[in-house]
């Protein structure tokens, strides 16, 4: 972003790329899955790179409220001394919380989620699932993040990015509101979970066998984190994929 | 005459003390923080058209949904009934409006027998449902003793009023067959008439079945009226203006503390000077009255249904969570803090709090905010934001996070990220492909 400041351009749109997805590895792959997407309908777009901080959202969801707002109104200065106007996130939680929480703090923007933008590309017609992998056939489901779903109402736009694959897309037992929480939200993801009987991503795994599919379709870094370990802690590295939504689209269009 | 005036004087002292205990109720909401809930009024009578009134919530189970249906929309239309019962005792009538209303009166009654036939099944089928199905949700580590025993009460009182109802109208049938005194030939019979065969024929006894039941019932209903404070059957009332203070904000937005913004400015710009507000208060939530008094209203609704902990993933996967009982220590504290205040006045402090006292951290600790228990209430209740306040307690009030969250704190303080990263790799998924 500063560089293009620097010639004087503005971007159409800022891509949040989120703290998983810039030091995360297998979230990077989704962050460079995003980037070929953009690229390739030609939107003009920027990153804060180095001058990207934490949203917060880990702060605030485990009460650090002081934490969250210095967080915030430090974002808020860089995005605002930028004039960014719209902004794609690539992770939910960095959706929820610039959408909805910063404006209370004076952050004021328009904001989406990677989900919600290949929809609209769909719609628009700059997608169109040709050129790539095929995933006729196969069963594809998919997993609603709360932060997406419940937390902002969004479960369509992730689904038409399935839906156009000619894949055959399974629900599983507890989907859209009913979902079921990866485990990770609510700052879990930087604990251990307190004691129980079983960990919650392994729960989420009886949904994920007993839907049968091959692929399970992730729209959420954390979710990504925590579905690949459940795949792994049942051993079925070998017959279920876990791929983010923009992966996904990416391979269905030979990106 | 003498019957009046006994009716008169215990229709008076239900009504007051009623009155008095909801009032009680009242000031323990009310000693919550403020909340603003005032605005956007079309879309709140909307959503308590839907939410209470249409009870759009209920049907993701449509089994309850349809049992429960029966029971709500009975008592709704059977106060008609029981407003008849009240003119005819204060004023010592008998089935006033039979002569007016002619032969409406008799659908009427014919519809009140039907729906005390349903009220009566449905409240039969939820018994079994609790005391012999044995639902994993009912018989959660919170639900045992008087929650336990309160839901069963609440059944039983329902099957008492409208069997006693039934009898009522079955012994009135016969005496109008028997061109009996003042009972005049009035309404249709459809359920109870079956009884007839039941009773006996003779004039006295059945008279005496009459009026026994006719008081029984109506004595019934004035004592349940006074139970309610007392127990989650509250909720038939509580669940409008619940509804109606809803939260209308999307659920994955938690409020930015206002006392906060104003420090974090000062911090940020020393130039800033915050508004000084009255009082300062305490960050996040230790005791009951830390909460706003939409969050202890909730209390009070709470049914004790546990939709929201039959959801939570915590629960479900055997952590101590339970958003219900989240609710329920939550309505027993403010109850207790309330009865302290009445015994011992204002200032009177028991050294008890919500937090350790009633809701331990391990319980704090294991939610992922997924808003799924918010999500499941039939009627509006928001456990997490409980839990995000006493959070907030725990983390900026004594500094008690878990050793691995302040971790985080201290990377993201440092390095702008909840891992130990250096900011200055931000852009290295850029090279890596
Ligand atoms: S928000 Fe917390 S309490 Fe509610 S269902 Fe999710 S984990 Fe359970
Ligand atoms: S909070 Fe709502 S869902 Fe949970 S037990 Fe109470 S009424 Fe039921």
């Amino acid at each position: 972003m500063a560089e293009m400041a620097a010639e004087g351009k503005q971007p159409e749109i800022l891509f949040w790329v989120g703290c998983a997805g810039s030091f995360d590895e297998r979230a990077q792959r989704i962050t460079r899955a995003i980037c070929k997407i953009l690229n390739h309908v030609g939107i003009s777009f920027a990153v804060l790179g180095t001058e990207e901080s934490c949203t917060g959202d880990p702060a605030k969801r485990a009460g650090n409220e002081f934490l969250f707002q210095m967080q915030a109104m430090a974002n808020i200065q860089v995005l605002d001394a930028y004039q960014i106007k719209k902004i794609v996130t690539g992770c939910p939680h960095c959706f929820n919380t610039i959408k909805n929480e910063y404006p209370g703090l004076g952050g004021n923007y328009e904001v989406i989620h990677h989900s919600q933008l290949i929809q609209q590309l769909i719609d628009e017609g700059k997608l169109k699932a040709e050129g790539g992998e095929s995933f006729k056939g196969k069963k594809i489901t998919y997993h609603d993040p709360c932060y997406l779903g419940r937390g902002n109402n969004v479960y369509e736009a992730p689904r038409k990015a399935l839906e156009i694959l000619d894949a055959d897309l399974v629900e599983m037992k507890r989907c859209k509101s009913n979902g079921l929480c990866c485990g990770a939200g609510g700052a879990q993801m930087f604990k251990e979970p307190e004691k129980g009987i079983k960990d919650i991503n392994l729960e989420r795994m009886t949904d994920i066998l007993e839907s049968q599919a091959t692929v399970v379709a992730a729209a959420c870094p954390f979710c990504m984190t925590m579905l690949r370990d459940g795949v792994k802690h049942e051993n079925k590295e070998q017959e279920i994929e876990v791929l983010d939504i923009a992966e996904i689209t990416v391979r269905a269009n030979g990106l | 005459m003498i019957t009046q005036i006994l009716f008169i004087i215990i229709l008076a002292a239900a009504v007051y003390l009623f009155s008095k205990n909801a009032a009680k109720v009242r000031r323990n909401i009310l000693l919550g923080r403020p909340a603003d809930r005032s605005d956007n009024p079309a879309l709140r009578w909307k959503t308590m058209a839907k939410i209470a009134l249409g009870q759009t919530k209920m049907v993701k189970r449509p089994f309850a949904a349809v049992m429960h249906f029966f029971i709500y929309v009975g008592f709704i239309i059977i106060n008609l009934e029981v407003m008849e019962i009240m003119i005819d005792g204060i004023f010592g009538s008998h089935r006033i409006f039979a002569k007016p209303l002619g032969s409406l009166y008799g659908l009427l009654i014919g519809g009140f027998e039907i729906l005390a036939l349903l009220v009566l099944t449905a409240c039969v089928v939820f018994l079994c449902r609790r005391n012999i199905a044995h639902l994993k949700r009912f018989s959660g580590a919170e639900m045992t003793k008087w929650p336990k025993s309160d839901a069963n009460y609440i059944l039983i009182i329902e099957i008492l009023l409208m069997t006693a109802f039934l009898t009522m109208n079955a012994a009135d049938h016969k005496l109008q067959l028997l061109n009996f005194g003042h009972y005049v030939k009035a309404g249709s019979f459809p359920v109870s008439s079956f009884l007839d065969p039941l009773l006996p024929n003779s004039a006295a006894a059945l008279e005496m079945i009459e009026r026994g039941c006719w008081w029984f019932h109506i004595i019934g209903i004035l004592a349940f009226l006074n139970y309610l404070p007392y127990s989650k059957h509250f909720h038939i009332l509580l669940a409008f203006p619940n509804t109606y203070y809803s939260n209308l904000h999307l659920k994955g937005e938690f409020t930015n503390m206002a006392s906060v913004t104003g420090e974090v400015k000062a911090m940020l710009d020393p130039s800033f000077v915050p508004e000084i507000t009255a009082e300062p208060q305490r960050f996040g939530a230790k005791d009951v009255t830390d909460l706003t008094w939409k969050n202890l209203m909730e209390a009070y609704t709470c049914t004790e249904c546990g939709r929201c902990t039959s959801v939570c993933p915590a629960n479900i996967t055997g952590k101590l969570l339970s958003p219900r009982k989240i609710m329920m220590d939550t309505r027993d504290r403010i109850t207790e803090v309330g009865n302290n205040i009445d015994k011992h006045g204002k200032d009177y402090s028991d050294d008890k709090t919500l937090l350790d006292n009633y809701i331990t951290r391990e319980e704090l600790w294991a939610c992922t905010t997924c808003n799924a228990c918010v999500d499941a209430c039939p009627v509006n209740i928001n456990p997490l934001e409980i839990i995000t306040e006493m959070r907030r307690y725990v983390v900026m009030e004594e500094s008690q996070a878990p050793a691995s969250l302040n971790n985080m704190f201290g990377n993201m303080e440092n390095n702008g990220a909840p891992w130990k990263y250096s900011p200055a790799d931000r852009l290295n998924w850029v090279k890596e492909s």
